[in-house]
C-alpha cells in the first residue's frame, strides 16, 4: 500500500530518471535552497516533491520566487524549447496571477503556431475544501480548465491513478493540469512500483448498476461509493463513474451508463454555475435526452465562497447523505 | 565594433526589406486584403537588424506583436511570413496565428505575442532550456514600453538574475504604448530598473543600427560566458499608428514627418 503522497512522488522521481528533460519548478519544491538549513527542507508544501531534490540537485529541482506568473511562464517558454517541467502551483487558488501563462500562452501555442508546436508541461496544483484553509485556500476550480482548448485537465480520485495519471501527463506533449485533492494525500492504495500509464480520456466505471449513474469527480467518487454502498441496502443499485480526467472528457461511457440506467446524478465539489456538473448535465440532457426517466440531478457546494468558521466550512461541502437524497429524488 | 562589407549589406537589406514588406502590408491593408489589424515596424528596423545579426541557430526568441520586421530579420521565409498575415494555408503558422503569432519553433521563434509582458517569462524559461543544452545558446525577450510596466517583466528579471541566466531584456521602447506616451506611464528609466535587479542595462539609440548592435554584441558576449542576463533600452519611433487605421491624434504636428526625414535608420545607416 502507498498514499497518494507518495505515488504521485515516485512518480515524478521515476520519469526524472528516465528523462533528463524532466524538471521540477515551483515555491519550496525543494525548500530552503541557499538557506543556512538543509535543502529539502520542505520537498513541497505537503511533501509531495520530498527527495527529488537530494538526488537530482539544484538545476533539475528549482525552487522559485513567490511569482507564479513569472515562473509559470517561465515553465512554458521551458517546455516550448526542449524541456519537460513540472511545475507546482500549490494551491489552485493561486491561478489568477498566472493564468495566462497556462490559456494563452502554454494551451494556445500548437494551435497558433500551425501544429508545430509542442509544449510538455505539467501544473500541478492542489484543490478542495476541509482543511479550514478558508476562501482563497479551498476552492475546486477545474472547470475554469476545462473551458480553455488546448489544455488537459487531470484530476485523480485515488493513489493508483495518480500515478499512472501523472506518468502519462508528464510524457504527454501538451499541457496538463493536474488537480490534488489536499485532503487525500494520506489516503492509500495498492501502487505497483514499476512505470504504468492511466490513458486521458478513459473513465473509471467504479461499479455498474441497474437504477442510477453517478458520475463523481476527484475526491467526491469516494462519496459516491459510499453512498451507493448505503443505497443497495435500500434496493437501489447504482452505477459510479470516475471520469479520471476532465478534459479530454469521456463522454461516450458517461452516455453509455446513462442509456442503461435513465438517471443521473453528478458529484462535483465545485461551485454550481458553468461547472463540471453543469457541462456533464448538458451533455447527456442534449445526446442522452430519451433515456432520461427523470430529471438529472446535481450535488455541488453552494454557489458561494468556502467559508472558514469548521461548521460553514462542513455544510458547504457535498456529502454522502446529499448524495443519497439526490439519487432517491430521481427514483421519485 | 568593426563589421565586414558582406555584414553591413546584409544589415542594410534587412532594414530595407523589412520596410518594404511593412509598407506593402500598409497599402494591402488599406485596400481591405488582409483581415484583422496588423500593427507595423516601419522606422524601427535598426531593432531588427541590430539585434538579430548576433544572434545564431542556438538562440530563442520571443517577441512583440509589432514583429514583422523581426520575422524577416531572423530568417523566415518572406513569402510564408506575407502568407500568414494574410491568413492563407500556406502561411508560417498554417494561418491559425495571424501578424499577432508568427512564429517558427525550427528558427527559434517563440512567436510574436499578443499578450503585452508574457515574453519576458517565456524567454527566462528559453534560458532555463539553453542551460541545460549547454549549447551557450541565449534567450531574447522583447516587449514595448508598454510591456515594461507589467509585472510580469519585473519576475521576469528577479529569475533571470537569481538564476544568472543567458536572457536579453530588449526594452524596444518606441515612444507610446498604445496612444499613450512613455513619457507620461513609465516612472524611473528602464536601465535604474534593470540595475535595481543587479544586471547591467544601457540605452541606445534605436535610428542607429550600429549602436544597436554593438550594445547587443556585448549583451550576447555577456549570456554566452554565463555572466547572465543584460537590458538593451533602444529609443526608437515608429512611422505608422500603433495598428493600421490609427488615426494618431495624439502625435505632434508634423512628429511623423520629421521623423521619416531626420531619423530613417536606413538612410542614417548610409
Amino acid at each position: 500500500m502507498k498514499s497518494y503522497r507518495a505515488a504521485i512522488n515516485e512518480a515524478m522521481a521515476g520519469e526524472m530518471r528516465r528523462d533528463a528533460s524532466v524538471i521540477v519548478m515551483g515555491e519550496d519544491v525543494s525548500g530552503g535552497t541557499g538557506a543556512p538549513g538543509e535543502d529539502d527542507a520542505w520537498g513541497g508544501p505537503l511533501g509531495v516533491t520530498k527527495g527529488l531534490y537530494t538526488e537530482f540537485g539544484s538545476s533539475r529541482v528549482l525552487d522559485t520566487p513567490i511569482a507564479e506568473g513569472g515562473f509559470i511562464g517561465a515553465a512554458a517558454g521551458a517546455a516550448v524549447t526542449g524541456m519537460r517541467p513540472i511545475v507546482d502551483l500549490m494551491f489552485v487558488d493561486f491561478l489568477g496571477v498566472c493564468f495566462d501563462a497556462i490559456y494563452n500562452q502554454a494551451g494556445k501555442f500548437r494551435y497558433m503556431f500551425g501544429g508545430k508546436a509542442e509544449t510538455p508541461l505539467v501544473v500541478r496544483t492542489m484543490y478542495g475544501a476541509g482543511l479550514r484553509a478558508a476562501s482563497q485556500h479551498s476552492q475546486t476550480l477545474y472547470s475554469l480548465f476545462t473551458h480553455v482548448p488546448g489544455v488537459k485537465v487531470v484530476v485523480p480520485s485515488n493513489p493508483y491513478d495518480a500515478k499512472g495519471l501523472m506518468i502519462q501527463s508528464i510524457r504527454d506533449n501538451d499541457p496538463v493540469v493536474f488537480f490534488e485533492h489536499k485532503a487525500m494525500y494520506d489516503d492509500e492504495g495498492d501502487v505497483p512500483d514499476e512505470a504504468y500509464t492511466v490513458p486521458f480520456g478513459e473513465a473509471n466505471v467504479v461499479r455498474e448498476g441497474d437504477d442510477v449513474t453517478i458520475v463523481a469527480i476527484g475526491k467526491m467518487v469516494h462519496l459516491a461509493t459510499q453512498a451507493a454502498d448505503n443505497l443497495a441496502n435500500e434496493g437501489i443499485s447504482c452505477t459510479v463513474i470516475d471520469p479520471r480526467t476532465l478534459s479530454p472528457l469521456d463522454d461516450e461511457t458517461i452516455l453509455e451508463e446513462v442509456e442503461a440506467t435513465g438517471r443521473l446524478v453528478v458529484v462535483d465539489e465545485s461551485h454550481p454555475r458553468c461547472s463540471m456538473a453543469a457541462d456533464i448535465s448538458s451533455i447527456v440532457a442534449q445526446q442522452a435526452f430519451k433515456s432520461l426517466k427523470a430529471a438529472i440531478e446535481k450535488v455541488t457546494a453552494p454557489h458561494c465562497p468556502v467559508p472558514f468558521a469548521p461548521e460553514l466550512e462542513d455544510l458547504y461541502i457535498p456529502k454522502v447523505e446529499d448524495v443519497e437524497a439526490a439519487v432517491r429524488r430521481t427514483m421519485a | 565594433m568593426q563589421l565586414s562589407r558582406d555584414e553591413l549589406l546584409k544589415a542594410y537589406r534587412t532594414m530595407a526589406a523589412a520596410r518594404h514588406f511593412e509598407e506593402s502590408v500598409f497599402e494591402n491593408f488599406s485596400d481591405g486584403k488582409i483581415p484583422g489589424f496588423v500593427h507595423l515596424s516601419a522606422g524601427q528596423e535598426a531593432t531588427a537588424a541590430g539585434v538579430y545579426m548576433s544572434l545564431d541557430e542556438r538562440d530563442w526568441i520571443a517577441t512583440t506583436h509589432r514583429a514583422h520586421g523581426q520575422c524577416i530579420a531572423r530568417g523566415l521565409d518572406l513569402q510564408e511570413t506575407m502568407d500568414e498575415i494574410y491568413g492563407a494555408t500556406t502561411g508560417v503558422c498554417g494561418g491559425k496565428g495571424g501578424s499577432m503569432h508568427i512564429a517558427d519553433i525550427e528558427k527559434g521563434m517563440l512567436g510574436a505575442n499578443g499578450i503585452i509582458g508574457a515574453t519576458g517569462p517565456l524567454a527566462v524559461g528559453a534560458g532555463l532550456s539553453a542551460r541545460a543544452k549547454g549549447d551557450d545558446g541565449v534567450a531574447v525577450a522583447f516587449y514595448g514600453d508598454g510591456g515594461s510596466n507589467q509585472g510580469l517583466i519585473f519576475e521576469a528579471y528577479n529569475m533571470a538574475n537569481i538564476w544568472k541566466l543567458p536572457v536579453i531584456f530588449i526594452c524596444e521602447d518606441n515612444g507610446y504604448a498604445e496612444a499613450t506616451p512613455s513619457s507620461y506611464s513609465v516612472a524611473g528609466s528602464q536601465v535604474a530598473r534593470a540595475n535595481g535587479f543587479g544586471m547591467p542595462g544601457v540605452e541606445v539609440d534605436g535610428f542607429d543600427f550600429f549602436a544597436v548592435h554593438d550594445a547587443m554584441r556585448e549583451a550576447v558576449e555577456r549570456a554566452r560566458n554565463g555572466e547572465g542576463p543584460s537590458l538593451i533600452h533602444i529609443k526608437t519611433a515608429r512611422f505608422y499608428g500603433h495598428f493600421v487605421g490609427d488615426a494618431q491624434t495624439y502625435r505632434g504636428d508634423g512628429e511623423i514627418d520629421k521623423l521619416r526625414a531626420e531619423k530613417d535608420c536606413l538612410n542614417l545607416f548610409r
